[in-house]
């Protein structure tokens, strides 16, 4: 009996990996040449389905966006480019593996994604010993790009790792000094949800709250896919926070918003870019009303130049919320398209025949990117960092996130 | 301010959810000793059951005073309808088979329903709203809401309901028989079949009364509810000692104020910051499985053989 089990499920193990790799082996296939010139690939990595994909898909179709434009203004004459969607499920293994099928097809130039910091760390080596561009339109973790021991030696990991979201660092303080000097909130509980992203992002607040005077009178951690939040909604109304400052996704936050709220204690949740998404409220519902969240950039729908990008978005009937980050997808697939131009240009205005010299310099190129994005400036510093420093923080009123401040934070 | 009995009043309620759903773990482990893994899903489809009647049959703007009972009828028409057909279609060819055979059917089973639902149900992809019952009522110092109170009594119909059927009806005396000797009951000329369908039957419809406690408490449900609330209920039902009706409330209650309690108090505890907090709800609540598992292998009311149905 034990040991049929023992056979049997080595069989299904075997099988469901043979499986596997004979689906991440066929993907190369199909490459270059067809007639009218070459077709190159652009991966976008994102959770799809599940956990966190409703700004997953906003990744997904902006990035989408981005590649019709190209293709429909020739932006690089005899290339067209295909866009490749992984779904990473916020799975940092699943991540992973998307990875190196991306980089596995021989077609692929360069990879937008993933949304989740945590994913992002099991992605960068692999993307660092392909040589191929990584640009993320979401990670805010100071780590990705500067290290271990950012706050203190700052040291850029991987060399093809680029963001064109600001980072925690940047954010965390400028939600500390909001809630302080702004909401006048002395008294905050942190809660994150222990991931990359949210610890990270927690205790960045934590710190800077303390800095400017506040108190946190108590932290706590919950897990991804946790629904009951009673024990942790009695310990806040117990401990006479005015303000609730939570580290995470959406998926929690708002059955946490709505739980405390149902039970009694009316104070503010407070939190990052990663639950600012129309989720958020819809799960939620009217408990939401007078919750804030910080995000990076200057509100899409107040640049005029993301104004077509809307439009589109929204006439294709696309699924998934652009607000937080479709407009950033936009202008990192961008940022590897001219790259590409710009090596093909450099090779006498032909695409490199070798797929791993191309990809090495679309790495180079996509270090001296300067142009007008739709999001803004689109430039990356030393450490792959954007230079577009500006968040915004959005509260929610009658239903609908509202910007209230947009601003820099002083690190001062 | 003392939150001790919030946070036992929190637990309790838990508890009272894992343990309608660890019901239907119990009686089918009971009569064909098969860990039915998709019966988590079985709760996840009686929620979008009663959803659909909620927001795709009623008329919008139904008080909930009417909607809430239909809710029920639907989601447990669903949920009843699943769990039956999945005895007829998956476990039923299988019954004579290796027990491997159909606890890998079920786990099988387990993921088709969460595909299906998350491919066919319209916005499912992601949580949905629930119509919730969210009215509070202030208790000395214990607040509570409309759907706890909603839950609590469910809890206490459907077991006070189910121990007079199991013991006092025809149909509960055999399956107390069946529970005991399939084949000596079959001599007898009891139906074991039907037996068998009735105990599927009986653990989808506690299923589905858990399911829309949680819509109503929780405010939104998504495809992948019930993994981690039926992996819960499991355990609830191992911990009150498998196969014993009485032991699966027992078990969930006791569940779930472990888990609360520690999540509430343990990191207060000099020297165990790092090992309390909600995130360690879980570690805390396995433990305790382990433990009692140690002690007394047969669960906390396993011995009762003869009340097992």
């Amino acid at each position: 009996m034990r040991r049929s089990m023992v056979i049997l499920t080595s069989v299904l193990a075997t099988g469901a990996l043979t499986l596997t790799a004979c689906g991440s082996r066929d993907e190369g296939g199909d490459s270059s040449d067809n007639g009218d010139g070459t077709t190159l690939t652009i991966g976008v990595d994102a959770p799809l389905s599940g956990e966190n994909s409703t700004t997953g898909l906003g990744i997904q179709y902006g990035a989408q966006i981005a590649v019709d434009d190209a293709n429909k203004n020739k932006l690089v004459p005899g290339v067209t480019f295909k866009l490749k969607a992984y779904d990473d499920k916020a799975q940092p293994a699943t991540g992973q593996s998307n990875a190196t099928a991306i980089t596995g097809d021989k077609t692929a130039v360069g990879a937008v994604g993933p949304l989740n910091s945590g994913v992002a760390q099991t992605m960068q080596q692999v993307f660092a010993s392909a040589d191929m561009v990584q640009i993320s339109p979401s990670n805010t973790n100071p780590e990705l790009t500067q290290g271990k021991n950012w706050q203190t030696d700052k040291k850029r990991p991987y060399p093809t790792y680029f963001r064109t979201a600001t980072t925690d660092e940047l954010q965390g303080s400028f939600a500390a000094g909001y809630a302080y000097n702004k909401l006048k909130k002395k008294k905050a509980f942190v809660v994150d949800d222990k991931q990359t992203y949210g610890a990270g992002l927690a205790k960045i607040f934590n710190e800077q709250f303390k800095k400017l005077g506040g108190t946190v009178v108590q932290t706590d951690h919950v897990n991804t896919g946790d629904k009951d939040f009673g024990s942790l909604v009695t310990k806040i109304k117990n401990s006479g926070a005015d303000l609730l400052y939570y580290g995470g996704q959406y998926d929690e936050s708002a059955l946490i918003t709505k739980q405390m709220k149902d039970g009694g204690v009316k104070i503010p949740l407070f939190g990052g870019d990663g639950m600012f998404a129309s989720t958020y409220i819809e799960t939620a519902g009217t408990s939401a009303e007078g919750d804030l969240a910080t995000s990076v950039g200057v509100p899409a729908d107040t640049l005029p130049a993301a104004k077509t990008f809307i439009e589109t978005y929204k006439a294709k009937g696309y699924k998934g919320d652009y607000g937080a980050y479709g407009a950033y997808a936009y202008d990192a697939t961008t940022a590897i398209i001219k790259a590409v131009k710009a090596a093909v240009d450099a090779n006498n205005g032909d695409v490199p025949s070798d797929i791993n010299k191309l990809r090495s310099s679309v790495v180079d190129e996509v270090q001296k990117s300067d142009f007008e994005g739709i999001s803004g400036k689109v430039a990356f510093d030393q450490y792959g960092d954007t230079t577009n420093k500006q968040l915004t923080v959005y509260q929610v009123e009658k239903g609908a996130w509202k910007a209230v401040e947009t601003g820099t934070a002083d690190l001062g | 301010m003392n939150t001790l009995p919030q946070q036992l009043a929190n637990g309790l309620l838990l508890g009272s959810m894992y343990g309608l759903i660890a019901i239907g773990y119990t009686m089918v482990y009971g009569i064909v000793q098969l860990i039915n893994f998709a019966h988590g899903e079985i709760f996840m489809t009686g929620a979008f059951g009663a959803l659909t009647v909620y927001f795709y049959v009623l008329p919008d703007g139904t008080a909930m005073a009417i909607a809430v009972p239909l809710m029920l009828i639907g989601g447990a028409i669903v949920a009843v309808l699943i769990a039956v057909g999945a005895e007829r279609f998956a476990y039923r060819p299988l019954r004579g088979a290796p027990r491997l055979a159909p606890l890998i059917t079920a786990i099988g089973l387990s993921l088709a329903l969460q595909e299906v639902v998350r491919n066919f149900y319209p916005g499912a992809d992601r949580a949905r709203a629930f119509p919730g019952l969210d009215a509070t009522h202030d208790i000395g110092s214990i607040t509570i809401k409309d759907a706890d109170i909603f839950l609590v009594a469910a809890a206490i119909i459907c077991m006070s309901g189910l121990a007079f059927f199991v013991r006092k009806s025809r149909t509960g005396r055999a399956m107390q028989a069946t529970a005991q000797d399939p084949d000596t009951a079959q001599l007898m000329g009891i139906d074991t079949n039907r037996i068998i369908v009735i105990a599927f039957a009986i653990g989808g419809l506690f299923a589905a009364v858990a399911a829309v406690a949680y819509g109503l408490k929780y405010g939104n449900v998504d495809y992948r509810m019930g993994f981690l609330m039926g992996l819960k209920a499991f355990t609830a039902a191992v911990l009150g000692g498998i196969g014993n009706i009485y032991g699966a409330m027992l078990g969930g209650i006791v569940l779930g104020i472990a888990e609360t309690l520690a999540s509430a108090y343990i990191d207060g505890i000099p020297g165990m910051q790092q090992l309390g907090g909600q995130s360690w709800a879980n570690v805390w609540a396995f433990a305790l499985l382990i433990i009692v598992l140690l002690v007394r292998p047969q669960g906390l009311l396993g011995e009762r053989v003869a009340d097992r149905a």
